[in-house]
Formats: structure tokens, sequence, C-alpha cells
């Protein structure tokens, strides 16, 4: 698969995604300047984690405007796969891809650590690969990841499958203690109706080798090229 | 801009909705308590701007502020907004 990995001023992780998506896993990956606004030789696209625009006035509020964001919503409105980690995620809830908005730690602490994941929800293909109730190990580098949504929009995530990733124990029971940052229900990720963008908080790129402590990120990266691949046959 | 256009100071303030927790509120009435304010019953943080704007004529300033506001300055998702707008002498 082709990916293309969107680089604001201020994003951290593409070298990882970069390094995850075209030297581990063997796809083909783009960096693309903010600047850039033709996705139409990607099939999917990835708003990394960082500091977009040093996170000034809200997380992700600025680089909502960049040019290559009217492409992205595009690209997402025509049902193709679009994954925003950490400030990706952010910016995707800023630009009402995905509904709701990450706020302030309730620890006032940014959190660098390895956090537990069940699977829940319905059909997304960044997560076909993944069966409901599987637990995955994926380490958490934030601020701001403290999800707030009013509760009918929780109750209507809830009830269309759409909450795909929950902190949890290491058993998959989803308790406070497992909450690193406050998030409502302990949601560490969620999808958009039709399924193909996901934001979540946990940073699947950093846990795509043995030698960085783990490799489950890469079951989210597969899901998609097996969807993919799936999807042409 | 035109020759009559007037020259507007907005002040802007966001704040959290009340149904949003502020933890950063929180901890700073917690601070507020230990320095013996012991009257403090609570802290809701926010932000302040300054925007000097031109417009034709107050109206038009408020529209164009509000506009400023739902579009950036505040995320309606989490946050409230209120400003007040005052023409400034011409320079």
């Amino acid at each position: 698969m082709r990916f293309a990995i969107v680089r604001f001023p201020g994003t951290w992780s593409d070298r990882d995604c970069y390094r995850v998506l075209h030297d581990v896993l063997g796809q083909e990956a783009s960096i693309l300047w903010h600047r850039e606004t033709d996705l139409s030789g990607y099939d999917a696209v990835v708003l990394p984690g960082g500091f977009s625009y040093g996170d000034y006035l809200r997380c992700g509020a600025i680089a909502r405007f960049s040019p290559v964001m009217d492409s992205v919503v595009s690209f997402a409105e025509a049902g193709k796969p679009v994954i925003g980690i950490c400030n990706g995620f952010q910016v995707l809830c800023e630009s009402h891809l995905l509904p709701g908005a990450l706020i302030l730690n309730d620890s006032l602490q940014f959190r660098c650590e390895w956090t537990h994941l069940r699977r829940d929800g319905g059909d997304t293909p960044w997560a076909s690969a993944i069966p409901a109730g599987d637990v995955i190990r994926i380490p958490i580098s934030h601020g701001d990841g403290n999800y707030f949504a009013e509760p009918g929009t929780l109750d209507e995530l809830e009830r269309d499958s759409r909450v795909i990733f929950r902190y949890c124990d290491e058993h998959g029971d989803v308790t406070a203690e497992a909450n690193p940052n406050g998030s409502q229900r302990n949601i560490a990720g969620i999808i958009n109706r039709r399924g193909n963008v996901l934001g979540m908080m946990p940073h699947p790129e950093r846990a795509g080798e043995d030698i960085v402590g783990g490799t489950d990120g890469n079951r989210i990266w597969t899901s998609l090229i097996e969807a993919g691949l799936a999807a042409v046959r | 801009m035109t020759e009559t256009a007037v020259r507007f100071l907005a002040e802007i303030q966001v704040s959290l909705k009340p149904t949003v927790n502020d933890p950063e509120g929180t901890t700073i009435a917690g601070a507020l308590g230990n320095l013996g304010f012991d009257t403090v019953q609570s802290v809701r943080a926010g932000r302040y701007f300054q925007v000097m704007l031109e417009a034709s004529d107050a109206v038009t300033a408020e529209e164009h502020v509000k506009q400023m506001c739902e579009r950036l300055l505040a995320n309606p998702v989490i946050e409230t907004y209120s400003f007040k707008v005052t023409a400034l002498e011409p320079a």
C-alpha cells in the first residue's frame, strides 16, 4: 500500500511511522509537507503525533487549517482510510472528522508509558485483524489525551460500536486505574460512521519492533494492509 | 479598508463549558486553598485574547469577531466564549 505521512510544523512521529511502514512492513510510504494538497497517489493517510504549531491555542487547532487538510477531509469523505495518532487524533477532532475533543490529562502530567488497550466496537479496516476482546500493548505519550464528548455523543458512539480501543489492564478489564488521562469511558480510540477514519491517542508506530519493547502496533497497520489486499482480490 | 473604517478592540474570553472538567482550574483552586484563601470555592481557567480589527461599524466588527470565535478561537465542543468590542479613537 502507498501511505502518505503528513508532516506539520512540529510533528515528531513522522519518521517513526515511516520506519515502521517502510522499513519494517515493506510498504510504500512518503512524508508529505503540510503544504502539499495532492493525495491522489496514496491509498491511506497518516496524521502522526507531535506538537503541530507548538500546540498553540488548542492541540491541533491550527494544523486543522493547513493546506493539506482540505484534501485529507475529501480523502476521508471518499471512504479512504485515514488514521490520526495522538496529535493526529486531535487534528481529526478539530476538523470534525471525529466527534469530541482531547483535553488536558486529569493528572496534569505528560504521560509517556505503555498502556493496554481492549479491542471493542465494530468493523474498521484499521482493526479488522484484531478480534473483539483482544488486548494489545501500545505506548502513549501525551499531555492532552483526555477524551471528552457530551453524554449524548458518547451514547451514540457506544450504540454505533465506534469505540474501537479502551484503556484496560493486562487482563482486559476496563478500570479507573488503567485510565492514564481521565478519558471518558476509558476511550483511547474511535472511528467515524463509515469506519474508515480512526483516531487514537496511543502510538502504534512506537510498538513496531521487539527492540522498542513490543510489536502489537503492527496489528493495526497489518489490519489495514490485509483489508486493502482483500479489497483488491 | 475604506476611509470610513473604524478601528476596534475586541476583548475575547474563552473558557471550558461548565460540563467539561477543568483540571487546571481545580489545581489552581487547591493552591489558593493551600495559601490560606479558604474563601475560594472553585476556579475555572480560560483564555483571553485582544484582537485589533478594522470594520465599517460596530455591528460588522462584532459579526467578524463572532465568526473568529466559532471558527478558530473557541472549540464549541468543549468551550464557550464571550467578547466585548470597543471602538478606538482614530490613529
